[in-house]
């Protein structure tokens, strides 16, 4: 049976024109919910663990970290790691350093498209505080008031062996049933919104692009 | 060279010739005779390459200026263009029919300065900053670190319980723990 949502779940799409509002959806983003036995949720996220696709979209210089991490030296793909070329077929999303504002609003457009389960590292100490361009006009400052984050690995710029190790932590939280960046977002939805608007000033995509 | 600059101040207003280095001369020449200097030295002095523009902003004197620098493979000399423009009027002709790829460096000059280049292609298209609401961010009396204050936040840094940077931080409190 198909749902009819009332007018406070949908999203206004202000940003779109009267005819682009017809193309695209104006729901809500749903929360995941684990399932009810925990023998299967652990099952689940066990397998969510050991196979992580990476989306191949470097927004940053901590995108070079990702191509020896893929290659012979670190191998990332022992771990399950692979890159994938669309959002709609990766679960990790790598945010590679600074974020400007115009790479910001393709990130946003990413990870929302991304199917959950999904799950975000931060690279590098641009998305904890700004990092060297704590005063740049054009690079945010803190990365969790846009997109939820599940895992920080700082330095300037961290090695591939960091970054291997931040793939195994992920795991571990994943396995536990500690990452829920995703239920964070959909959870806040508005306040996230509200950043994301703040900065970014051409809103012209939809609230939500799934 | 020195038989181009001979030829170039004997047509043009050109001043404050400037050996830099070997190999690198600079010029000045006034905001209407720039086009059709910089038209001659690509056409009839073989300086037929453009490096790059940029543009520095003088803002104690209100001018803008900004440099044209040409390469020129027969004699491997670079020679850089200055023009002065006025700052509360920056307008400049634009050079996209000299060379095609002089678009995009007038593009961002509008973007990161706001000069305008008139009849330059696309030059009111959004290029780096998307949905930039502010006066342009290069010129020098915009406050970038009060501006990312504002509209990016600031986070604090961490509590420190190293005996060392408490006790600095103790004894020294209005400087911030600094010593010195």
């Amino acid at each position: 049976m198909i749902k009819t949502l009332g007018t406070e779940d949908t999203l206004e799409n202000a940003g779109l024109t009267a005819e682009e509002q017809q193309l695209f959806s104006n729901a809500r983003p749903q929360a995941y919910e684990p399932y009810p036995i925990k023998a299967v949720e652990d099952f689940a996220n066990w397998a969510r663990a050991n196979s992580l696709w990476i989306l191949a979209f470097g927004t940053g210089c901590g995108a070079i970290e990702l191509r020896p991490l893929m290659t012979a030296r670190f191998d990332a793909n022992r771990f399950g790691v692979a890159g994938r070329p669309t959002p709609r077929q990766s679960s990790v999303f790598v945010i590679g350093g600074y974020a400007s504002v115009k790479t910001l609003k393709r990130i946003i457009r990413s990870y929302e498209q991304m199917q959950g389960p999904k799950f975000v590292i931060a690279l590098g100490i641009c998305p904890v505080n700004g990092g060297m361009y704590f005063d740049s006009y054009n690079t945010i400052n803190r990365f969790d008031q846009y997109i939820p984050v599940d895992l920080y690995i700082t330095g300037c710029m961290p090695r591939p062996e960091v970054l291997v190790a931040g793939i195994m932590e992920l795991q571990k939280k994943i396995k536990a049933g500690r990452c829920d960046g995703a239920n964070r977002y959909v959870e806040n939805f508005d306040w996230y919104k509200t950043n994301q608007k703040k900065v970014i000033k051409n809103w012209d995509m939809p609230d939500y692009n799934w | 060279m020195n038989e181009t600059l001979e030829r170039l101040q004997h047509h043009f207003d050109v001043s404050d010739i400037t050996v830099r280095k070997p190999g690198l001369t600079t010029l000045r020449v006034g905001k209407e005779s720039a086009e059709i200097l910089i038209r001659e030295l690509r056409d009839r002095e073989g300086y037929t390459h453009l490096n790059f523009i940029t543009c520095i902003d003088y803002i104690e004197d209100g001018i803008f200026t900004l440099v044209y620098m040409l390469h020129n493979y027969d004699n491997q000399q670079t020679l850089g263009v200055h023009v002065d423009i006025d700052r509360e009027q920056p307008d400049m002709t634009s050079i996209h029919t000299l060379w095609a790829q002089a678009w995009p460096y007038q593009r961002e000059l509008r973007e990161m300065y706001g000069i305008r280049f008139p009849g330059s292609p696309r030059l009111d298209e959004d290029f780096c900053l998307e949905g930039w609401d502010q006066i342009p961010p290069m010129r020098r009396e915009f406050d970038t670190k009060k501006f990312s204050e504002e509209r990016f936040g600031h986070r604090e840094g961490r509590h420190s319980e190293v005996p060392r940077v408490h006790m600095k931080m103790e004894l020294y409190p209005k400087r911030g723990g600094d010593e010195e």
